[in-house]
């Protein structure tokens, strides 16, 4: 009886699966579209082959223009925006989340850490923490000292991401997430499943703005990256780029700028241009996410209702 | 699940619980915890004993006791350093200048935002628009073109005026006018923050208080000024904290070079960083005792329920 029931279900779940992947007369299934789509792509990427390498190309720092390897995506600076940020997003609302929903001893002191942090100038731990990393032969020019920071929760504005994310977490009820444990969820699963989803808003917030944060940083990216001895690495910044920019451009031409003022204006025109490349790609995002970025502010509930 | 029908008064059972529970609490933070005792905690300790010796580089950090008294660094700092006093001192009074105008500003953009107006979140949008791209390096590019202020305001006779006030008070007043707009720029996120309490303003309220006669400077000083007043020492402590850790700065700047400089080196560096650190925490502190709620003007139900908000902004914030 049991067995002929598994037949029927499992003949069912095959049908279901046919219908699915071939379709049926009113629904093109999954490889039909899956054939339109790839086609679709396929034809919009060579439209737009010239218009992507452009892009692509002028976001490369030399090294990737030599390195074949680096084909599309410019190594350097795009890797250090976004994967700290990854991460920095998800130890951060790890860390909000067990700040609003548990209560355990010591809380008020971590707190009160956890504000001393964000109110004090960082300045002041900078050059310790590069010791340590120097310590540790992390000064090499690579992520790492970027990485490590973010999964510790240390990242840039990190304590800013991690009181949004309490601030967040906090105003969820918190029989919500207890109704999931008497059905059965774990504390682990309780977050996956039930706090996460909810802080939707503020995983939006926290992404967007720890992404505009580690683009426009330098302070700390000078430092982690060695620039105040050596400066031996592929890996860079499209701000410290600029600063760069602007420094090689005013050596070169500042013999005769002096003395020919249009000149001058000229060496004006291009360092603007550079600045608006450097913030270009922000620009573009925040046009395309304008709706996002402006009321983060209101659903993240930083005003303290 | 049988155990806890057995013996329902058990207390075992409950310290078993609270102790998952502070397992679980711990470990979400853990990462963090981990992280903030090493780049918080052990970062500041090293850093004070830093600036309290001498630091030498030779194969890892040495540190050497002080010759010629404790507070060698700091006194060094003030002494020999030319530009250190004069560009804190300008940074301190400019901080407290600016403050003022950042928060008046942002308050009075989010009260024309809040009213019935066409464009709305165009202008939003425009007003907000700074925060993404006001970064050290790109204010700096845009004050040297000199489009930091309105061409109208720095051109004006209104600083001749000023001509007369001694160079410590002239400087950041010059400097408040000249970079008027990069200074504007900062108030991004004042802007909404404020717009977000403002809209928790029920509209019904402001009807009561016109059919009771208040002309709307009354209903603004009695409605919406109270509203936001918990926001205003939220979005105070905000400023003073964007400002003070901001990209275009020129104490962090100098910070930065005089790490690297040999004549100056580390210890130098972190006393002048401590020096630094001290200043804006004054700062917010006379910030948080001027804008925190008076306890003696409202009932005392009231009085609990602006406490709380004041806690909690002050929790979430600060």
């Amino acid at each position: 009886m049991k067995c002929s029931m598994d037949k029927i279900a499992f003949e069912n779940r095959k049908e279901k699966i046919k219908r699915i992947m071939l379709g049926s007369a009113e629904k093109r299934g999954f490889i039909g579209s899956f054939v339109v789509y790839l086609l679709l792509i396929v034809i919009s990427f060579i439209f737009l082959y010239p218009v992507l390498y452009m892009i692509s190309r002028s976001l490369m720092s030399r090294n990737d223009l030599l390195d074949s390897s680096a084909m599309w995506i410019p190594s350097a600076i795009t890797l250090l925006a976004v994967v700290p940020t990854l991460a920095q997003v998800f130890i951060c609302s790890m860390a909000g989340y067990g700040f609003a929903r548990y209560n355990f001893p010591l809380k008020r002191l971590w707190m009160v850490i956890l504000i001393l942090a964000f109110l004090l100038p960082s300045q002041t731990t900078a050059l310790p923490n590069y010791l340590v990393f120097q310590n540790l032969r992390m000064i090499d020019g690579t992520i790492r000292p970027f990485l490590i920071t973010a999964i510790l929760g240390q990242g840039f504005k990190s304590t800013l991401c991690i009181l949004i994310f309490y601030n967040f977490h906090r105003q969820v009820p918190q029989s919500l997430i207890e109704a999931a444990e008497i059905d059965g969820a774990g504390h682990i699963k309780a977050y996956f499943r039930i706090a996460i989803p909810l802080a939707g808003a503020a995983i939006v917030v926290v992404t967007l703005f720890s992404f505009v944060w580690y683009w426009n940083e330098t302070y700390l990216v000078r430092n982690y990256l060695g620039y105040g001895t050596t400066r031996n690495t592929a890996l860079t910044t499209l701000m410290l780029e600029l600063s760069a920019f602007e420094d090689s451009y005013a050596n070169a031409y500042t013999t005769w700028a002096s003395s020919v003022t249009s000149s001058d204006r000229l060496n004006d025109a291009i360092r603007m241009a550079g600045t608006v490349l450097a913030i270009a790609p922000l620009m573009i995002l925040y046009f395309a996410l304008q709706k996002q970025f402006v009321e983060s502010v209101d659903k993240a509930g930083i005003t303290g209702e | 699940m049988s155990k806890q029908k057995r013996n329902p008064h058990d207390k075992r059972r409950l310290t078993k619980r609270t102790l998952r529970e502070w397992g679980f609490g711990y470990l979400f933070i853990a990462p963090w915890i981990v992280g903030v005792s090493i780049f918080f905690l052990y970062a500041m300790v090293q850093s004070l004993r830093f600036s309290f010796s001498r630091v030498e580089l030779s194969n890892g950090v040495i540190l050497h006791p002080l010759e010629n008294g404790i507070f060698e660094n700091f006194v060094k700092v003030f002494t020999t350093d030319v530009n250190f006093p004069g560009i804190l001192a300008n940074f301190g009074v400019g901080l407290v200048l600016q403050l003022p105008v950042i928060i008046a500003f942002s308050l009075i953009i989010a009260l024309l935002l809040n009213s019935k107006i066409r464009c709305r979140s165009l202008f939003r949008m425009i007003f907000f628009l700074p925060v993404i791209i006001a970064t050290g390096p790109v204010m700096s590019q845009l004050t040297a073109q000199g489009v930091s202020s309105v061409p109208m305001v720095s051109q004006n006779a209104l600083l001749s005026v000023l001509d007369g006030l001694p160079e410590f008070i002239y400087t950041p007043i010059n400097n408040l006018f000249s970079s008027l707009i990069m200074i504007l720029w900062n108030s991004g996120i004042q802007i909404l923050i404020f717009l977000a309490g403002l809209q928790k303003v029920s509209r019904t309220l402001y009807e009561a208080a016109k059919i009771d006669g208040a002309s709307g400077w009354e209903s603004f000083w009695k409605i919406t000024l109270p509203t936001v007043k918990p926001l205003i020492l939220l979005n105070a402590v905000y400023t003073v904290v964007t400002l003070a850790t901001g990209g275009s700065n020129e104490i962090i700047e100098l910070i930065y070079t005089a790490t690297y400089t040999a004549t100056q080196g580390y210890s130098y560096a972190m006393a002048m960083s401590w020096i630094y650190t001290l200043v804006v925490a004054v700062i917010l502190i006379a910030v948080f005792l001027l804008l925190r709620e008076k306890s003696d003007k409202h009932v005392v139900y009231e009085q609990k329920r602006i406490d709380d908000k004041t806690k909690m902004a002050g929790r979430k914030k600060a």
